[in-house]
């Protein structure tokens, strides 16, 4: 404060001692333009109200089930805030009170048990960065009309940092039994979700999270309590976790043989399609968008692989005849969003481009064609081909037509 | 034999020789209970009760017509008959009738999570008879035969070899490292 009234003291013998007339007034109106106080602090903090950007949910007519997408173009680095992660929920999402919560883990173990939340954080926990993706994200992508901008044809998916407990730490607690081959998963949501997991998985890399982005689960990500299965289509992450039975098979619930199986052309579907292959977007400039004129930008996107790291991510500004490697943002970690950039010069004339992932097991994203060839358009789920944008002259950015 | 039962109860209460960190405690039979409500497509987990088609008629009036329609040909939920024979078309009908491999997951399914707006509140003689009235709508069951834990696991879905392991990576090359 001190130095403030020494400098502006200063200042004035400046303006007085150079004779700017002009430049006294001025500093004299400075010194008396009134600076309102702030808001005070507060307990739990909220975005600047200038910022606009949120979830867009689909219409629906049971608003309990459905989904809403994350705003990917508007969102910065590689982390989704926990308020804008995607939702995808079947029959709305409980209130729980964690001191009344349970995880029951029972069937063929040794020791069925019974866990409180409190019990599960006393546990050796691990956190880790990890992108969910829910299997039917880009659905509208198999139809000749596609999404129009990039959050309404990617925006079921997010990334976030989870902290929980190995599952295989606490089937280790209770001895699973010889013979036991699937962990069918339910959750406390009204419907109580339900999917098969296989043992071997389950002693893999699943986690039992508690926590997202530094804090507990938000409610829409199952509070207290998830599945959180690195690289898996995101249903099978169940939320709300209250029940664990060990089983020699699969239950074959709805969500694995009505839904989530992918149907061929042939007639028949693949059944437990887990995988969330690599996949990326430009999410600047995309569709929506508008560009003020030529000029020197930086495209940027997101990409990612549910078998690993992304290696590699190729640009193509000419609609797929030429491909430039663009700079992946460090560090880069297996099955999380890896930020992408590119130095581009707009020129002002039409340009369709689009951005291909290459991961660490040579898998590269294939063309929205190549995935037709095969699969057909009656899929539905795992959709992950060449997304295309095209700039027009004027700067708008819109979808390709196909 | 006291001798030998006291024996058995004292190893009983002696922790768990291989649980580390001992958390927890042994899940009660309530909790069991309420929690044993996964069908396996064996049958495993089906409970005592049994459904007529006509009474599935009748409860699927009261309670399922409004989202599925009057002859569950579909509304605001899904249809849930018909079909069948389009899975390989241009426009496949995905449906209980034509696509569902189990049996048991109508049930378990029904039983979880219908009605959508009061899931959890149909008695499993109703879920039987609503699961026989649809297997009947779908030409797969006779209006005559019942549904109980024995019946049902022995329905044969028309989809039931309808689907295969997931061969993915399918699509695109490899590639060069």
């Amino acid at each position: 404060m001190k130095d403030f009234g020494k400098s502006r003291r200063q200042m004035l013998r400046l303006g007085a001692a150079a004779g700017l007339l002009a430049n006294h007034e001025r500093a004299l109106a400075w010194q008396n333009a009134p600076r309102p106080l702030g808001i005070p602090l507060g307990p739990y903090g909220e975005r600047s109200p200038f910022e606009k950007a949120v979830r867009w949910t689909r219409d629906s007519k049971t608003p309990e089930t459905g989904s809403s997408f994350t705003p990917l173009a508007d969102s910065v680095g590689t982390l989704t805030p926990s308020s804008l992660h995607y939702e995808r929920h079947h029959a709305g999402i409980p209130t729980i009170d964690p001191l009344q919560h349970r995880l029951v883990i029972h069937g063929m173990v040794d020791r069925p048990l019974s866990l409180t939340i409190a019990e599960i954080r006393r546990l050796p926990a691990v956190s880790r960065i990890v992108v969910l993706e829910c299997g039917g994200n880009s659905g509208s992508e198999w139809a000749a009309k596609t999404g129009a901008d990039v959050q309404r044809s990617h925006g079921l998916v997010s990334c976030s940092e989870w902290t929980g407990v190995p599952l295989s730490l606490v089937l280790a607690e209770v001895g699973v039994r010889p013979g036991a081959a699937w962990v069918i998963a339910e959750g406390a949501d009204a419907c109580r979700m339900e999917r098969s997991i296989p043992l071997a998985k389950a002693m893999d890399n699943i986690l039992l999270a508690y926590g997202q982005n530094g804090e507990a689960i938000r409610p829409a990500q199952g509070y207290p309590l998830r599945l959180l299965i690195p690289g898996w289509e995101g249903n099978t992450n169940v939320k709300w976790l209250h029940s664990l039975k060990l089983t020699d098979q699969a239950y074959m619930a709805r969500d694995e043989t009505a839904k989530y199986t992918d149907l061929m052309p042939d007639g028949k579907a693949r059944i437990f399609t887990y995988d969330m292959e690599a996949k990326s977007v430009i999410t600047f400039p995309s569709g929506g968008q508008t560009l003020p004129g030529p000029g020197l930008y930086e495209l940027t996107g997101l990409a990612w692989s549910g078998r690993g790291r992304v290696e590699r991510v190729e640009i193509t500004t000419d609609g797929g005849a030429n491909w430039t490697q663009a700079h992946l943002q460090e560090p880069r970690l297996p099955i999380a969003f890896t930020r992408f950039r590119l130095p581009w010069r707009f020129e002002g004339r039409d340009v369709v481009m689009g951005s291909r992932a290459i991961d660490e097991t040579g898998y590269v994203q294939p063309t929205r064609e190549a995935l037709i060839e095969v699969r057909g358009v009656n899929s539905g789920y795992h959709y992950n081909g060449i997304k295309l944008w095209k700039v027009h002259a004027a700067g708008t950015v819109t979808n390709v037509e196909v | 034999m006291w001798k030998f039962s006291l024996v058995v109860w004292c190893i009983a209460l002696l922790p768990a020789q291989s649980s580390k960190y001992g958390v927890g405690r042994p899940a009660t039979p309530d909790q069991f209970r309420e929690l044993a409500t996964a069908i396996a497509p064996d049958g495993t987990g089906l409970p005592e009760g049994s459904g007529t088609v006509a009474a599935g008629q009748e409860l699927f009036a009261a309670r399922c017509s409004k989202c599925h329609g009057t002859k569950a040909e579909g509304a605001i939920g899904p249809p849930l008959v018909g079909g069948q024979g389009t899975l390989a078309t241009a426009k496949p009908l995905k449906t209980v009738g034509s696509f569902w491999p189990y049996a048991t997951t109508v049930w378990d399914y029904i039983n979880r999570a219908m009605p959508f707006d009061q899931p959890g509140q149909l008695k499993p003689s109703e879920v039987y008879a609503l699961v026989a009235y649809l297997l009947n709508l779908n030409g797969i069951i006779a209006g005559n035969q019942v549904m109980d834990a024995r019946s049902l696991p022995k329905v044969k879905m028309p989809n039931r070899d309808g689907f295969t392991t997931d061969p993915r990576p399918d699509v695109g090359k490899k590639a060069a490292r």
